[in-house]
């Protein structure tokens, strides 16, 4: 089955059991994907008062925040990473709240949704995490800027599938959607998901580049023409990151994407989101906009380094009933 | 449910907001709220409760504050109000000042206690009403403090009465009490029968913020409280409620000329176009019709499609619906709560169950087992002769409809006796701009719906009521020229016995439609100079000339011409009377036996001037509100205008109130001097030659009595306008309440200097309120 694959990992009991089928892209539509409009104001307005109508307390915010642990794809993008780095990394993956603390959530197999990290460090993190059943995820296409030549862009991304990630994050060329090449960024991402293979695709939009909530509506849709299994973002590397606004207009292009065609798009925010309470804030928009579905780590990451160890305290501070401290959570 | 049960289902839970403090508030205070005067409370008595509207609990008993109670109140306003007048601004403002902080402070109890009275989502009131409470406090405080210098020739009105709804009960409060109190007015207000409990908390932060005693008074009740604030010796009314309460209060105080501002009904409009945000559209349906149970008097109630998207949106809409959750106004995750009380809940349900037309859906999320609950609702496939499209429901129902064209889009969107609201949603700034003048409203949101500021003027135009709340121009409402004119006396028509003064018989006619027509009755009065001289024949205008004359004025585009155009014409008018003074002074004189024809003529000529000079330079305004966006005050002609010329000055009493309407865009059907008709006969001359567009000013001659009354009546005139010392004004009071069409009931003396014209033009005009908010790109520096 070349367009399916199960999500269902050996031992992360946490993932979802159905098998959602892969979005195989369908052929440009421009009329359909230029035709949608983003009113700037109206969707600042309507990300701005989300926070005041939905509200998880208690035992809900703690299930949330679990939830929301099993969609971080754990990330080091740095230059100076290692395999040591990598692997510390990767065992936070497997162990990413202490086991007491799961113990009396009673979600012991709680894991990261995946690890991400550059191509040369996909060996170390497959090997570190070896029958955890997380995948490894690889940054590609000459990321973060994606300007180096197409056909090195491409090989790369078939490398790093040779090397095991399993899915591959990939960025859009922003100079596509800012000219108005509408046919260029379709094409190339349509390459692209072709080189992934089984792998899934996240197709990064760079949205701190595209300027206007409209161009990344545009891009948003065209990518998923193309194949996209995800759409994402920022590469954490843009002067602005993942924000709601942002967030809203993507996952209503999802959202239109699976009414007219069936398919099922994941969503992920990246950079920026380090706190408890906005992650929870982005699962309640995820879940008012697009459905509980998607409030699952095979349609929603949140690509975060320090979101964890916020979480981490407050659960803590659940379990039980004192405010936390950073140095009683190990690093990773 | 256990954590792992939560991990599974990801369902919100529960997020309550707690009702202790409140609920101990009430009963630290005897668990009773009553008449609040002088600065005192009582006296209290449990006359009928106030309930939870999402339980049925009762919260506290009520007292009916009654008619001697009111006057007391009243008497405390007005032995309290010159000293508060008295003081500074700065004074005033630094109470106001300490109001909003004292509010802010008592910020959740406020919202908590709002929640519990009256059923809306503890988000709302805690994000919207009672921040928007505190906001309008400060910026009085500031209107308080700039009053001396910015308005040096406005006084405060006296004792303000002031009655309120139930859907916004403090928020309303604090629109009626800020502004009266901040230009130096004292207050009586009766808060709604369902809601006083907001207005206790408010009372006793009155006291603390050290208002004196008397300046804001309270009393509890219902209809019949009311009813005796009305007819207490108040020097104004503010009233927000139903159009048919509004209507009552208008016959009421009919008569009185006390100043009225009514906010009422409507049946907001509210428009998406098929190049619009189809995602933010529908979003911002949930802030227009599902924003406090639908109980909104602006509310977007009637939804215009445009026809080639419209399935696609309400099946958009439809998804949206289904995602609203309804229940506990405490829950902090609950976008719908209780309707206001079980009589508003049925009839509400009796409303959309007699519909059996279109197709309804209700919203399929659970309702609460108890309390007052309504599904959000759609009803699509109505047509503007739909009751549903035409009727205030009041309740969480959206009727839906679909139109063409813009064109289209405006005809259907007007087809209302309405005009509170409107809303717009495109991404053409051509069409939002070219659209928004044209609705009947006195706000409109363009790609927005449901925004206040206490900068922005809010207020409805037809039978949603006149005067603004908010701005500039809010403080109209709660001041008056600080000098009075002295009043004016009636003139008698002379008789006589005398022959003909003119060689060859000169024949005045009623000018209608930009002819000159012979009065419908087929019978003229001699009019006789103060020696019996016979100066010639006036028609007997009557109610036919009334209907023409009206049928003409509204049939203009003159209110779509620029100011720059209508300069022209008024300067030609004022060119051609001009030209012909001498002959208008010895008209004049000949009537009135004095010698003050050619002062009068040359005021005349004066005064078209002054209004040829405003017509292309009363500015509106950018509002400094809160947000990426303008909000725009722009300045609208009212209408067709019936003017009712003063005894006095047979040419300058006509010309200067009309050329003031007709500067800003206006229609006149005016009638003449009674006892000296003929200048206005012989004006038409002039009209004729100056290239005044037909139908635009209208003349009848007649019985002013018998024509303002007509004029009071008719449907089709927006403003009437009486400067004739008839006591006309009682009956024109009462019939203006018809359609509720605005009315200037002024019997003083008049000079009609430039002042004065300047103070017409506010008559002339109405302000409506067009928010605009913007933007486009982000990141990357700049201001964001």
């Amino acid at each position: 089955m070349p367009d399916t694959i199960a999500t269902t990992a050996p031992t992360a009991s946490h993932l979802p059991t159905a098998v959602e089928p892969r979005n195989p892209g369908m052929e440009l539509d421009l009329d359909w994907a230029l035709g949608i409009q983003a009113n700037t104001s109206a969707i600042e307005r309507r990300a701005a008062t989300l926070p005041g109508r939905r509200s998880v307390k208690k035992a809900y915010q703690a299930a949330w925040l679990a939830k929301a642990v099993t969609m971080i794809d754990l990330t080091t993008l740095s230059g100076d990473d290692t395999e040591g780095r990598v692997q510390r990394l990767c065992a936070k993956a497997r162990q990413p709240v202490r086991p007491d603390l799961l113990e009396a959530l009673d979600l012991p197999q709680l894991t990261t949704g995946a690890v991400c990290v550059y191509h040369d460090m996909v060996p170390a993190a497959v090997k570190a995490l070896e029958g955890s059943g997380i995948p490894v995820a690889a940054v590609s296409t000459g990321f973060p800027a994606g300007l180096s030549p197409l056909h090195l862009r491409l090989e790369e991304i078939r490398e790093s599938v040779e090397a095991g990630a399993k899915e591959i994050d990939i960025v859009i060329s922003r100079r596509h959607v800012l000219t108005r090449n509408w046919q260029a960024l379709y094409d190339e991402t349509r390459a692209m998901r072709e080189a992934c293979g089984d792998a899934h695709m996240k197709t990064i939009l760079a949205t701190g580049e595209l300027n206007t909530l409209r161009n990344v509506a545009h891009a948003s849709m065209i990518c998923m023409m193309a194949g996209a299994d995800f759409i994402k973002t920022s590469t954490g590397k843009e002067s602005v990151n993942a924000t709601l606004p942002v967030s809203l207009v993507m996952i209503r292009a999802i959202r239109d994407y699976h009414a007219r065609t069936g398919h099922r798009v994941g969503y992920k925010p990246a950079g920026g989101i380090s706190k408890a309470k906005d992650a929870v804030t982005y699962l309640a928009l995820i879940k008012e906009e697009l459905g509980t579905r998607w409030l699952q780590p095979d349609l929603y990451r949140f690509g975060a380094s320090s979101l964890l160890g916020d979480i981490e305290r407050q659960l803590e501070h659940y379990v039980t009933g004192a405010y936390s401290a950073g140095y009683r959570h190990p690093m990773g | 449910m256990t954590v792992k049960e939560i991990f599974e289902s990801m369902e919100y839970g529960p997020a309550p907001e707690s009702a202790a403090e409140a609920l101990a508030w009430i009963a630290d205070r005897g668990g009773i709220a009553g008449p609040y005067i002088g600065g005192k409370w009582g006296p209290l008595r449990d006359d009928f409760a106030s309930s939870n509207p999402a339980t049925g609990e009762r919260l506290a008993g009520v007292t009916k504050t009654t008619a001697d109670e009111v006057k007391a109140a009243v008497a405390a306003a007005r032995k309290a109000q010159p000293k508060w007048a008295g003081q500074s601004g700065h004074a005033r403002a630094r109470v106001l000042y300490a109001l909003a902080r004292l509010m802010q402070k008592n910020a959740r109890l406020l919202a908590v206690m709002e929640s519990l009275d009256n059923g809306k989502p503890i988000r709302e009131s805690r994000d919207i009403d009672i921040p928007l409470a505190i906001r309008h406090f400060y910026y009085h405080a500031g209107m308080a403090q700039l009053m001396g210098d910015e308005l040096p020739d406005r006084a405060p009105l006296g004792v303000c009465g002031q009655i309120i709804p139930w859907n916004f009960p403090l928020l309303m409060l604090a629109w009626k009490i800020a502004p009266a109190i901040a230009m130096g007015n004292t207050v009586v207000l009766k808060p709604a029968e369902y809601t006083p409990m907001t207005a206790m908390v408010f009372a006793e932060l009155c006291s603390e913020a050290g208002v004196p005693a008397g300046v804001v008074n309270i009393v509890t009740g219902d209809g019949e409280t009311g009813a005796a604030l009305v007819d207490a010796d108040v020097d104004k009314i503010a009233f927000t409620g139903s159009t048919s309460v509004g209507r009552a209060i208008r016959n009421a105080t009919a008569g009185r000329h006390i100043p009225l501002t009514l906010e009422l009904g409507g049946k907001s409009p509210y428009i998406v176009f098929d190049d619009a945000d189809i995602d933010s559209a529908i979003e911002g349906l949930v802030d227009a019709i599902w924003f406090n149970q639908g109980q909104v008097c602006c509310a977007g109630s009637r939804l215009l499609v445009q026809e080639g998207i419209a399935d696609a949106f309400h099946e958009k809409l439809r998804a949206r619906m289904a995602t609203l959750r309804v229940g506990d106004p405490l829950d902090k995750s609950i976008d719908i709560g209780a309707v206001v009380d079980p009589v508003q809940l049925q009839t509400i349900t009796s409303m959309v169950d007699a519909n059996t037309e279109g197709e309804t859906y209700h919203a399929p999320g659970p309702l609460p087992a108890n309390g007052c609950y309504y599904p959000p609702t759609l009803i699509t496939g109505l047509s503007s002769a739909s009751t549903l499209m035409q009727e205030e429901i009041f309740g969480p129902v959206l009727a839906s409809t679909t139109f063409r064209t813009p064109i289209e889009a405006v005809q259907i969107a007007n087809n209302t006796r309405y005009g509170l609201a409107a809303t717009v949603w495109t991404e053409n700034v051509n069409l939002a701009l070219d659209i928004s003048p044209k609705l009947a409203a006195g706000v409109v949101w363009v790609n927005a719906t449901n925004l206040f500021d206490a900068a922005a003027g809010f207020g409805g135009v037809r039978e949603s009521g006149y005067g603004r709340e908010g701005g500039w121009e809010g403080l109209m409402a709660y001041t008056k020229p600080a000098q009075a004119a002295a009043p004016a006396k009636p003139i008698a028509p002379t008789t006589g016995t005398g022959g003909p003064v003119d060689a060859v018989d000169r024949t005045g006619k009623l000018y209608i439609g930009g002819k000159q027509a012979r009065p419908d009755s087929g019978y003229s009065r001699n009019v006789y100079g103060p020696k019996g001289a016979l100066l010639g024949q006036a028609p007997e205008g009557n109610r036919k000339d009334v209907r023409n004359a009206v049928e003409a004025a509204a049939a203009t585009k003159w209110r779509t011409t620029t100011g720059h155009a209508r300069a022209q014409i008024l300067y030609f008018v004022g060119e051609n009377l001009a030209a012909r003074e001498a002959e208008f002074a010895k008209r004049i004189n000949a009537m009135t036996g004095k010698r003050s024809g050619a002062a009068e003529v040359e005021a005349a000529v004066q005064a078209l001037f002054t209004a040829a000079a405003w017509a292309d330079k009363l500015d509106g305004a950018a509002k400094p509100v809160p947000m990426r966006g303008v909000a725009l005050a722009m300045r609208e002609a009212v209408g067709t205008i019936g003017i009712v010329t003063g005894d006095e000055l047979p040419l300058l009493g006509l010309v200067a109130p009309s050329a003031a309407a007709l500067a800003m865009g206006n229609s006149v059907v005016a009638t003449a001097s009674y006892p000296y008709p003929l200048a206005a006969l012989d004006f038409v001359q002039v009209l004729e030659t100056s290239d005044v567009p037909a139908g635009v000013f209208n003349i009848l001659t007649g019985d002013p009595a018998a024509l303002s009354q007509t004029l009071a009546e008719h449907m089709n005139v927006d403003a009437l306008w009486s400067f004739a010392p008839h006591n006309l004004g009682a009956g024109v009071e009462a019939a203006s309440a018809g359609n509720l069409k605005r009315t200037w009931i002024d019997e003083g003396t008049h000079a009609w200097g430039g002042k004065e014209i300047r103070a017409a033009l506010d008559q002339a005009t109405e302000i409506k309120t067009i928010w605009v908010p913007y933007g486009e790109g982000y990141g990357g520096g700049g201001v964001y």
